[in-house]
């Protein structure tokens, strides 16, 4: 029993001293006799109930597992760094958007679905931001570059993959089929 | 506070007076409109909100309608910012098109499919789902922002680990210390004391002294050291170069002698 206890102990504090989410596979190298994923699952569930009615919560993100402040407390931690991140432009998180959903795209397919030239400034702010990056070449005469969204992009917007992005709106979706274009979409070739 | 008050008669008043015109220095700054015009991301943009203004069904656009306010927006922007205008402008005339096709009489029952506004209304859509995207993606939690990480403090100890040394280890290394110093010892390259100018000296002298001498008298090839022989020899030439001795040499391989060339 007091083992349990101290292999609880020792994934939650790794899991509070740690600045990247960790994945289950780095938190079996804590210990030397490999214990086995579902043990260490087992173990984060529980740490997860125990930690319920405290100031912090254990959750689950696309690269793993981290503690972090129950959204209660925001407001107040916001005080303590009053230099607020500045918003992006309606033009970066259009790009952003059209990325995270139709990805993997090109710059053009992007100036396609906004109806302007894009600014190379919008993609190298993301790319800097680590929320998207270059996963290959489309096989297209001059390769542009196909841009996807990150493990990171999903980290700092809370998700566990791109399945809980929120859902489109489904009035307008229903419109997109409603109008009378056939639906041959260009296939986008992966990689 | 400036108040509005509209009297019975209509006649706007500020601060109780009645104003008959506009006042002259009404200052309208000329960037208010680009500013205006800057809020829409492209012409797409700038259609979704016309269209949503006038409560357009997108499905069933009026084409000469939409056209019409769509240009009146461009316009005003092209007197002001031109190189903005440039995808307003082709918008522009995709919509006209677009009109005119409307206009010409269907050829065939096929065509009626074949709504012309029909690849626009898909653009229309597809921009404004991502519009409508980007605006809940900005609406999320954020790290940073609405999401604040644990990132609790902890010492690194960087543990000192020691590595085991035997004696064996020990003498090992002092074999290879004293292996590598060897490698770099001094060989000193000394010069050479033998000059040739003071062999040339010696050979005169001998010169002076016998006339006549055989070439192999001035060399003692047992007793003399390899350098000394070459300087001696280097000597000889060096003191023909100058004429100063004269060498002969009779018949081939005979004996050869060397003689003071005033002679």
């Amino acid at each position: 029993m007091t083992q349990i206890k101290k292999l609880k102990e020792v994934l939650e504090v790794a899991l509070l001293t740690s600045s990247q989410p960790l994945s289950i596979e780095d938190l079996t190298k804590l210990f030397i006799d490999k214990t086995d994923r579902s043990t260490i699952r087992m173990l984060l569930d529980e740490i997860k109930i125990d930690w319920q009615d405290k100031s912090m919560s254990l959750t689950q993100v696309a690269s793993g597992y981290r503690f972090q402040a129950k959204a209660d407390f925001t407001e107040f931690l916001m005080r303590l760094s009053p230099d607020r991140v500045p918003n992006y432009s309606r033009a970066v998180m259009e790009v952003l958007a059209i990325i995270a959903y139709r990805q993997p795209v090109t710059r053009a397919d992007i100036e396609k679905i906004r109806g302007v030239s894009s600014n190379t400034n919008t993609l190298r702010q993301l790319i800097e931001r680590e929320w998207i990056d270059i996963i290959g070449q489309k096989e297209v005469p001059g390769r542009p570059s196909l841009y996807a969204t990150t493990k990171h992009f999903l980290n700092d917007f809370a998700l566990k993959s791109l399945s809980e992005l929120p859902e489109l709106n489904s009035v307008l979706t229903q419109e997109l089929s409603d109008s009378k274009v056939d639906e041959s979409r260009e296939e986008i070739q992966e990689n | 506070m400036a108040e509005l008050i509209y009297t019975e008669k209509s006649i706007p008043k500020i601060y109780g007076e009645d104003i008959e015109a506009l006042p002259q220095d009404l200052y309208i700054p000329p960037d208010a409109l680009e500013v205006y015009l800057d809020s829409f991301e492209g012409p797409l943009d700038l259609l979704i909100y016309l269209i949503r203004k006038n409560n357009i069904d997108i499905l069933d656009i009026p084409m000469a309608n939409l056209t019409l306010q769509y240009i009146n927006y461009v316009e005003k922007m092209k007197v002001i910012k031109l190189e903005l205008a440039a995808d307003y402008l082709l918008m522009s005339a995709m919509l006209i098109e677009i009109k005119s096709r409307m206009l010409l009489p269907k050829i065939s029952l096929e065509d009626e499919e074949d709504d012309p506004r029909a690849e626009l209304v898909k653009k229309l859509i597809e921009y404004e789902l991502m519009k409508d995207a980007a605006e809940n993606l900005n609406e999320m939690p954020q790290v940073g922002t609405d999401i604040m990480i644990a990132q609790s403090y902890f010492e690194r100890v960087t543990e000192i680990t020691y590595p085991d040394v035997s004696i064996d280890d020990l003498f090992e290394a002092w074999k290879n210390v004293i292996k590598r110093a060897k490698q770099f010892e001094h060989h000193q390259i000394s010069q050479s004391e033998l000059s040739v100018r003071e062999h040339m000296t010696i050979i005169l002298r001998k010169l002076n002294d016998k006339d006549l001498l055989e070439f192999s008298t001035f060399f003692n090839s047992e007793k003399d050291p390899i350098p000394k022989l070459v300087v001696c020899f280097l000597a000889i030439l060096e003191l023909t170069k100058e004429g100063l001795i004269k060498i002969n040499q009779q018949p081939s391989s005979s004996s050869i002698f060397l003689q003071l060339s005033e002679a």
